[in-house]
């Protein structure tokens, strides 16, 4: 093998290793919410994790500023809850989660994720 | 004084209101604000001199809501108008990229290039030419990505930045330094025609995907719609016509023909044919008189009446219906996990095939690997689709339950519609189901009639009509003496003197003797009105003739109560309740589709075989007190059968919960029925059939997408990657493969459309 095939087969698995770890082994902060959270939506979901109580109201707002289509709506599937994000403009949803666990939530075409977990 | 209604954007529960209306007293010249939580909605009377929309705007703003004071329609309107300049953008966009696309590709498309100007064939020109395709039509992957990429995320438009920016940048490289990538080996070819084309088809793929998506949510969107505005109130001895969110509960509003019924209420004044169709998908008015309810949102075809208004804002039929198809569409079928699961891990995945990819050409490929290295990158990472996996499951379910709700089936979530396509067994509750719930009488016979028919053989019907006297005489003792009763027969009983224009007559010494029957006095006559075993506990004689004709009618599914006068047996009183008329269809379409139909019901069981048989022989279990309702679904359930329980949802609400899907019948305006996953507010029976079927079409359309999102890049992406090249020596064009990928999008929204196109068995 020559020295240039050397090199790309060992950048290209850096590279596979870069993505991997860089997409897939993020580590996500999980952000404890009391009673109400707003939730930026650009280029995903800031804050992405959050954590709410059991049993007790709680009121998500999102704002998108991405002009992504692919984020304009936004899905909390367990909660029943699918949402036109219009550009700029806040949308409040209220869930009160009976039971403890982790829901996932996502946009319209299920490509950015956040995480509602329940305590 | 003014007075003004507008929207609030942001509002979530009952504190926002008190928030909002003491925000906006508190502007200088308000005089009073009132917040309606269920339409988001703000009325505000105000001194037009004092008070600006401004001050308005920032009195909502500061309290951390959005107050939309232009008009709601011209705001909708501004909405649409907002989304129809975007898609003319999008349009200008891929116009002007496949233009310039087109361009380049002849001046650089071997076989092609030879009929083209020189000028085209001129690397910097090809450069001009693809710029403002990458970076202004294609300005929005990046907008999308790089944000994305801070989030540690990454989705389809950051495939396409990395693809098409690889050969963009490569293609600059070799307009500028040719010599350079030929000292290396490499032919020095710039691949514009590919950053560009790919950039324009994708956004031509996105440009059909936005107008298919529009469709999807039709259903909804003219739920919304078909709302009135104004209703004509009377007030203070006047009508004036009032926005429809300042319509109180107890309003007596005024509708003409040819207008539309504003909130849900009660006719207090007058009669009417009104068309429900778009409630309940029943096209054939309805008439209504006084006491009747009337829904929002439907048609007065003929009379002009006065209803009282009872329900309104958030609790009107049409809301509830707009809610509850909101729910479902929000909510996520079980079949998509496997979807969600995948496609959070798809781009990054895709990304690593890519890297692979590289390496793999650059390591085994023989002559030009850079090149082909390049290429089938940037085909790989152009040819995965993970929008169509995410777009598969959501688009049917929205069309599906879209459908449904057209027709008067609402679905409560995407988990029952995905469970109704294996009902193998309906359950349906008798009475107020499959009946009117309303007894009648069927029969009055009086004993001699029937002792006389046997002696000459005539029927009972022919010899009655001679004697319409001793018949009414039967009616009208038990009508009297039921009149005190309080069983749901006795009602039958009454009516049917009433109708006959019967004069009822005193009684004295009533008594009710439960799970019996009746007891009372006529002037001197001793009156006994009851079922059989009241007559064997009287030790009243019931001689054989008069038991055959109990049987023969309770054979007719009937039941049979006897009257006796001084202890003597005078006659018969047959009462049934009556099959809905499409009650036997609704049957007969679900037995079409191999589906077991059952009744169940608390009448005895002669009663129950002789109904089963007028509805085609259909399994019968008898004498189910209410409460066992649910162990009888339960039973069935063990014999390995999914099943659907179909009630009115108001007493049978555990066997609902018990049932693989609990349908109801809607009763009156109320949708919302808690046990129940799917409502029937059409009261047409076929509609459980047609639910099933709906069910049964929107799985299909389902599958079809998530086999063809999935098969596709499973099949797709390995054969742009190249791996059929060692073999039979194909390779997938970057062209190709964004064409591919743009397609299957479309084809997946597009599958999910032809749903709307099914005819429900209704």
């Amino acid at each position: 093998m020559t020295f240039d095939k050397v090199v790309v087969a060992i950048v290209g698995l850096l590279g596979i290793i870069f993505v991997y770890l860089f997409f897939l082994l993020k580590k996500t902060k999980e952000v404890t919410i009391l009673d109400s959270v707003e939730i930026i939506v650009n280029g995903g979901y800031s804050p992405e994790v959050i954590s709410i109580p059991k049993g007790k109201a709680t009121k998500i707002t999102f704002i998108r500023h991405d002009s992504n289509s692919c984020l304009e709506e936004v899905v909390l599937g367990d909660f029943k809850i699918r949402k036109h994000l219009p550009l700029n403009e806040p949308v409040t949803v209220e869930i009160t989660p009976q039971e403890a666990g982790e829901f996932g939530y996502s946009c319209g075409m299920g490509m950015f994720h956040g995480k509602i977990v329940v305590k | 004084m003014e007075k003004k209604t507008f929207s609030i954007k942001g509002m979530h529960c009952a504190s926002c209101v008190n928030v909002l209306e003491r925000s906006l007293k508190k502007v200088d010249g308000v005089t009073d604000a009132v917040v309606n939580l269920a339409t988001e909605k703000a009325t505000v009377s105000y001194d037009s001199q004092k008070v600006t929309d401004n001050q308005l705007e920032s009195a909502v703003s500061s309290v951390g809501y959005k107050a939309m004071l232009q008009d709601e329609a011209m705001h909708e309107d501004e909405d649409q108008k907002e989304k129809q300049k975007e898609q003319q953008a999008l349009k200008i966009k891929v116009i002007v990229s496949l233009v310039l696309g087109g361009l380049i590709l002849w001046g650089s498309f071997p076989g092609l290039m030879e009929t083209a100007p020189d000028i085209l064939k001129n690397f910097l020109v090809q450069l001009i030419l693809a710029t403002p395709v990458q970076f202004w039509a294609g300005l929005a992957f990046y907008q999308a990505t790089l944000p994305a990429l801070r989030h540690r995320t990454a989705n389809m438009d950051t495939l396409v930045a990395i693809g098409t920016t690889v050969a963009y940048v490569y293609s600059a490289f070799v307009t500028f330094y040719p010599q350079l990538v030929k000292n290396l080996g490499i032919d020095p070819m710039p691949y514009f025609d590919t950053s560009t084309i790919i950039i324009g088809l994708i956004l031509l793929g996105r440009y059909f995907e936005a107008k298919a998506k529009a469709g999807t949510s039709a259903a909804i969107k003219k739920l919304i719609g078909l709302q009135a505005k104004t209703a004509r109130v009377l007030r203070d001895g006047k009508e004036i016509d009032i926005p429809i969110e300042e319509v109180q509960i107890g309003d007596v509003i005024r509708v003409r023909p040819g207008e539309k019924i504003p909130v849900d209420g009660v006719i207090s004044e007058g009669e009417s044919a009104i068309d429900e169709s778009m409630i309940t998908g029943e096209s054939i008015p309805v008439d209504k008189v006084r006491g009747d309810t009337v829904v929002g949102a439907t048609f007065n075809k003929a009379g002009t009446f006065l209803y009282k208004a009872n329900k309104i804002g958030q609790d009107t039929m049409l809301s509830q219906i707009i809610k509850l198809v909101q729910e479902a569409q929000g909510s996520k079928a079980p079949i998509q996990r496997l979807a969600d699961v995948i496609s959070a891990y798809f781009v990054p995945v895709v990304i690593m095939l890519a890297i692979a990819t590289f390496v793999a050409w650059y390591i085994f490929g023989t002559q030009s690997a850079f090149l082909f290295a390049m290429l089938n990158t940037i085909g790989v990472l152009i040819i995965a689709c993970p929008c169509a996996m995410g777009l598969a499951t959501p688009t049917a379910i929205m069309v599906g339950t879209g459908k449904g709700a057209e027709h008067g089936i609402l679905i409560k979530d995407a988990a029952s519609l995905e469970i109704a396509q294996k009902i193998d067994t309906v359950i349906f509750d008798k009475t107020g189901t499959l009946t009117n719930g309303k007894p009648e009488v069927t029969d009055v016979v009086p004993v001699f009639v029937i002792a006389r028919s046997i002696a000459t053989k005539q029927s009972h019907k022919e010899i009655a009509a001679l004697l319409t006297v001793a018949r009414n005489d039967i009616l009208r003792l038990a009508a009297s003496i039921e009149k005190g009763s309080e069983h749901s027969l006795a009602e039958a009983i009454v009516k049917k003197a009433d109708e006959d224009g019967l004069k009822l007559t005193k009684v004295t010494g009533f008594k009710a003797i439960a799970g019996h029957g009746v007891e009372g006095a006529i002037g001197k006559q001793k009156i006994l009105f009851g079922n059989r075993r009241l007559m064997k506990k009287e030790k009243i004689e019931i001689v054989k003739f008069v038991q055959d004709d109990i049987e023969r009618l309770e054979n007719e599914g009937k039941t049979v109560m006897l009257i006796t006068v001084n202890q003597k047996l005078a006659g018969l009183i047959a009462v049934a309740d009556t099959l809905k008329d499409s009650a036997k269809e609704g049957v007969k379409i679900l037995q079409a589709m191999k589906i077991e139909v059952v009744m169940i019901t608390g009448d005895n069981s002669r009663t129950a075989q002789a109904i089963a048989k007028q509805l085609g022989n259909i399994r019968v279990l008898a004498e189910v007190l209410p409460e066992e309702k649910e162990k009888e679904v339960k039973k069935i359930q063990a014999e390995g059968k999914s099943v659907a329980f179909v009630g009115d949802g108001i007493n049978d609400a555990p066997a609902l919960a018990a049932a693989n899907v609990g349908i109801a019948m809607g009763t009156g305006t109320d949708v919302a029925i808690e046990a129940a996953d799917i409502t029937l507010i059409n009261k047409n029976l076929a509609s459980v059939a047609g639910a099933i079927q709906l069910s049964k079409k929107t799985m299909r359309t389902i599958k079809i997408n998530l086999f063809w999102a999935f098969g596709y890049n499973i099949v797709l992406v390995p054969v742009a990657a190249g791996v059929l090249y060692p073999f039979f020596g194909i390779l997938l064009s970057p062209i190709f493969a964004s064409f591919a990928m743009a397609m299957s999008s479309i084809s997946v929204v597009g599958n999910s459309l032809l749903l709307k196109r099914v005819k429900l068995l209704l």
